[in-house]
């Protein structure tokens, strides 16, 4: 099986060589069923891989890459319980999406370029997945970065969009910077970046080790840009630019969660650097907080959903900073299921309402889209985390390990979680309950086809059972999922010496309170907009001084503006006006000008006479002969 | 036939150098291409009689067989060179060379 | 003896070559030339050079000469017709020539310092003269060939009254 399991990657890669070069020469419907055939191959050869891997990791060897002095990379693929959920994830939630897309991107005119570039994505991200190398991992993840450019800035004509696609790529090369500076350092630490190298000479190492904690703060900073963390998750919620089903592959399978994965797999690194290790719980319990009471006021259906992954994404960062790393990977599966459920069920109701994407002329769409509101009615029980959906489990058993690391991040994880609860229901209500409040005669909402809500069904379907594989002890479950993961990050765990304080009494007190606090932030979203049919102020009405704060994001982006833009603009200013114009301009324009200057002198040598010349060239001979002489 | 030793290498040398920079005169002084012409064979010949006395004094026949060769481009060199001449006189009507002044910058 | 030989000689090649310049007529600029390469040749008969002084007179005082003066008749040249230079461009003629001499023969001087050989008198000898010429030096003198093939092309090329 392994052998096959190579060429994973390569059917996405095959799918986007052929349609990137046919392009429009290949009809619409041979493209979209080339790109969905491809991934659909990709995942069944996923599916072998992942019920033959049974623990054990294999690496399969490619291809030799670059090979100079000491220093080695050869194209080699890992294989293990992680890497093998990842290809389940991305190619199973990719392959829906791909089927979606055909549906909704069916009358775009770019329609087959688009799959190529959906082809492209999966293919980098797979190879971000399999890699067995920090350097291999590195040429998925820059790929990652370039498709998620092409895809957010796929209607490039509108000129914001094209700042949003650039947007996003200036980010996550901040973070790719760190992200490389932190390979450098473990090749200059271990001198290699294979991870086969590298993490048992890592077991090696002294806890707190500084130089283990440089690389993976440099690495977490790599994971910071991608997975849109605080400070560098601006550019997430503006990604939103992108055709919906993008926004989907970005925020559930591709993308976001390659930082997540990194973190995961360099575990050990991190077991080995508490700071580390505290800074990302911190960076990613803040993250979880802030970016959920942003999405509390927004009134862009997929801006709430932009900050809603954001907000799941420190989740996963604080799982992964508390040492529950099966936790966060479970997490992730069950995110991808109900994350991408919410996407394409935000994009049926954008495609059924011809384009409008604003809640506030939305509403009452329950019954005009039966199929859209049942699933998204599940996928939003299940991130809010109410039982028996998949996203309880996962949370709860992140917030767990974080009650027994600290207190702290589990009373804000909570809170996270309540607002989470809160705007989400708030954006169901508004979207599917009430009156419609658009203009009925101008736009008809319809049920999106059947190639739309499909995928919709099974989404909705695994994010109800997606749960089940991660059910804890305390609820009578065997936590299969961390079972599975265990060889992976048995070493990591060892390292920790996780203190197994919390009994399992306490852990179903802990769920507990988190279910109720979570219904009474439902039952407060019912009261508000149901009950008291409250609908989102129109633009521009003043706000409640916390609620304008909330829906103008905390003007971080203004305060970047000024902060960083602002001043590197003005830096820019001064090269282009001063040192380039002027300084260097000016140098390059001297010696020209010298040159004309010296030959417009030298002109009058030129006389023409022949006596001339031979005067010069006998003198020119006596001078040489003279120096001879000297 | 003659003792050579006689007569000093250097005085060849001088009579040579005397005979080429009165050539260079000539060039510099006169306008007339021919006289020109002219000037530049007597510095042919005054560096084939230093290569002769060379020759002979450092008793090496390699020397003689140069100035054979000089002569023979010397004789190439002088026909093109007048064939040159004529061309230049029937365009110009005039032998002198102020006259062609073209690569005037 | 060959001392006188030489100085007479000498004299009389620098004075004609001085006459060959200075001279306005073509026509006698010519015919101081040819006194100057016979005075020539006989410096090269002082070298024991025999056969090359018989070359010098016949290519150059024979040939080459011939060539000028025809030249110079068939040009209609033998008039004083030459506009002379002005003073100064004279003067400076003869000063750069004098420099040049004076270096010339400072940076010279060394070069009779060289070993010389013990004198031999079959050096200048055609037959010596001969094996050099087509042992060590064939291939030259084969290319030579060429070069006078190509010279004759040339001038007659040029010479042509209609040149296209």
């Amino acid at each position: 099986m392994n052998q096959y399991a190579a060429l994973i990657p390569f059917f996405p890669l095959a799918g986007f060589v052929i349609i990137g070069l046919m392009n429009t020469k290949l009809p619409k419907n041979v493209a979209a069923i080339l790109a969905c055939g491809m991934l659909l191959i990709s995942f069944c050869l996923s599916l072998g891989v992942f019920m033959n891997i049974s623990g054990q990791s294999n690496e399969v060897q490619l291809a030799p890459w670059i090979s100079v002095g000491s220093f080695s990379a050869s194209f080699t693929f890992l294989l293990d319980p992680l890497s093998s959920i990842f290809l389940m994830i991305i190619t199973g939630v990719g392959f829906l999406i791909h089927v979606y897309s055909v549906g909704y991107m069916h009358d775009d005119e770019k329609h087959n370029i688009f799959f190529a570039y959906l082809n492209l994505f999966v293919f980098f991200m797979l190879i971000l997945v399999l890699a067995s190398s920090y350097l291999l991992m590195f040429v998925g993840w820059e790929g990652v970065g370039l498709c998620s450019y092409l895809l957010i800035g796929f209607w490039f004509k509108n000129k914001s969009y094209n700042d949003a696609a650039k947007k996003a790529f200036v980010m996550n090369r901040i973070g790719d910077l760190g992200f490389l500076l932190g390979i450098i350092l473990l090749f200059i630490t271990f001198g290699s970046s294979d991870y086969h190298i590298i993490f048992p000479k890592a077991q090696g190492f002294m806890s707190g080790d500084g130089m283990i904690t440089a690389i993976t703060l440099l690495l977490f900073v790599g994971a910071i840009g991608k997975s849109a963390q605080i400070p560098l998750y601006t550019w997430l919620p503006d990604a939103m630019a992108g055709p919906t089903p993008v926004s989907a592959l970005i925020h559930a399978a591709t993308m976001v969660t390659a930082g997540i994965y990194m973190v995961a797999r360099s575990g050990i690194l991190y077991a080995l650097a508490p700071v580390s290790m505290f800074v990302v719980a911190l960076i990613g319990v803040v993250t979880a907080v802030f970016a959920a009471s942003i999405a509390l006021t927004q009134n862009d259906i997929k801006k709430v959903l932009a900050y809603s992954t954001v907000s799941q994404l420190g989740y996963m960062f604080l799982g992964l900073g508390v040492g529950a790393f099966s936790a966060s990977v479970f997490h992730v599966m069950t995110h991808a299921f109900f994350k991408a459920l919410l996407f394409l069920g935000a994009g049926s109701v954008i495609h059924g309402l011809a384009g409008e994407q604003d809640i506030r002329n939305m509403g009452g769409l329950r019954k005009k889209l039966p199929i859209t509101f049942l699933t998204f009615l599940v996928a939003t029980f299940a991130i809010a985390g109410i039982p028996p959906f998949s996203g309880f489990f996962s949370k709860d058993e992140i917030l767990a390990h974080a009650f027994t690391s600290n207190k702290l991040f589990w009373v804000l994880g909570v809170i996270g979680s309540m607002m989470t609860a809160f705007y989400m229901f708030r954006l169901l209500f508004l979207t599917f309950y009430g009156t419609y409040r658009g203009n009925e005669h101008k736009v008809h909402a319809h049920e999106s086809p059947k190639v739309m809500t499909i995928p919709l069904i099974i989404l909705a379907i695994l994010s109800t059972i997606g749960g089940f594989v991660g059910v804890p002890e305390s609820l009578g479950g065997s936590s299969q999922i961390s079972h599975f993961l265990d060889p992976v990050f048995k070493p990591a765990q060892d390292k920790m010496m996780l203190l197994e304080g919390s009994s399992s009494v306490s852990e179903v007190a802990l769920m507990g309170i988190t279910v109720a606090v979570v219904l009474a932030s439902i039952l407060l979203a019912w009261y508000l907009y149901i009950s008291r049919k409250r609908v989102p102020a129109a633009e521009g009405a003043r706000l409640p001084a916390l609620q304008n704060l909330s829906y103008h994001k905390y003007y971080i982006d203004e305060i970047y503006t000024a902060l960083i833009t602002k001043p590197l603009d003005k830096l820019s200013e001064f090269f282009k006006n001063i040192v380039d114009n002027k300084l260097i301009d000016g140098i390059v324009n001297l010696s020209g000008k010298a040159t004309e200057a010296v030959s417009d002198l030298m002109r009058f040598v030129q006389t023409g006479n022949v006596d001339f010349y031979l005067l010069a060239m006998v003198i020119g001979i006596a001078c040489i002969l003279f120096f001879k002489l000297m | 036939m003659t003792d050579l030793k006689a007569i000093p290498l250097d005085w060849y040398i001088l009579l040579s150098s005397i005979l080429f920079c009165i050539g260079i005169m000539g060039v510099l002084f006169r306008r007339n291409a021919i006289i020109i012409f002219m000037s530049i064979e007597l510095m042919l010949n005054a560096v084939n009689l230093l290569l002769v006395a060379f020759s002979a004094y450092h008793n090496d026949a390699a020397g003689q067989v140069f100035v054979f060769f000089t002569m023979a481009v010397a004789a190439a060199e002088i026909a093109v060179g007048l064939a040159i001449l004529i061309v230049v006189y029937r365009n110009t009507k005039s032998t002198d060379i102020d006259v062609l002044n073209r690569l005037k910058g | 003896m060959t001392v006188y030989l030489f100085i007479v000689l000498g004299v009389l090649a620098v004075l004609s070559a001085l006459m060959v310049v200075f001279t306005k007529n073509p026509i006698h600029s010519i015919l101081y030339l040819v006194l100057t390469f016979f005075a020539i040749a006989g410096e090269y008969v002082l070298l024991n050079a025999q056969f090359l002084a018989i070359v010098n007179i016949i290519v150059y005082a024979g040939a080459i000469m011939v060539l000028f003066l025809f030249v110079v008749m068939l040009l209609n040249l033998n008039k004083e017709t030459e506009p002379h230079k002005s003073m100064l461009r004279k003067l400076i003629a003869v000063v750069a020539a004098g420099l040049l001499m004076v270096v010339l023969v400072g940076s010279l001087k060394g070069a009779s310092n060289m070993s010389i050989q013990p004198f031999s008198h079959n050096t200048g000898l055609i037959e010596n003269l001969g094996t050099v010429l087509f042992n060590d030096f064939l291939l030259p003198f084969e290319v030579s060939a060429i070069l006078f093939l190509a010279a004759m092309v040339g001038a007659v090329m040029l010479g042509k009254k209609d040149i296209k």
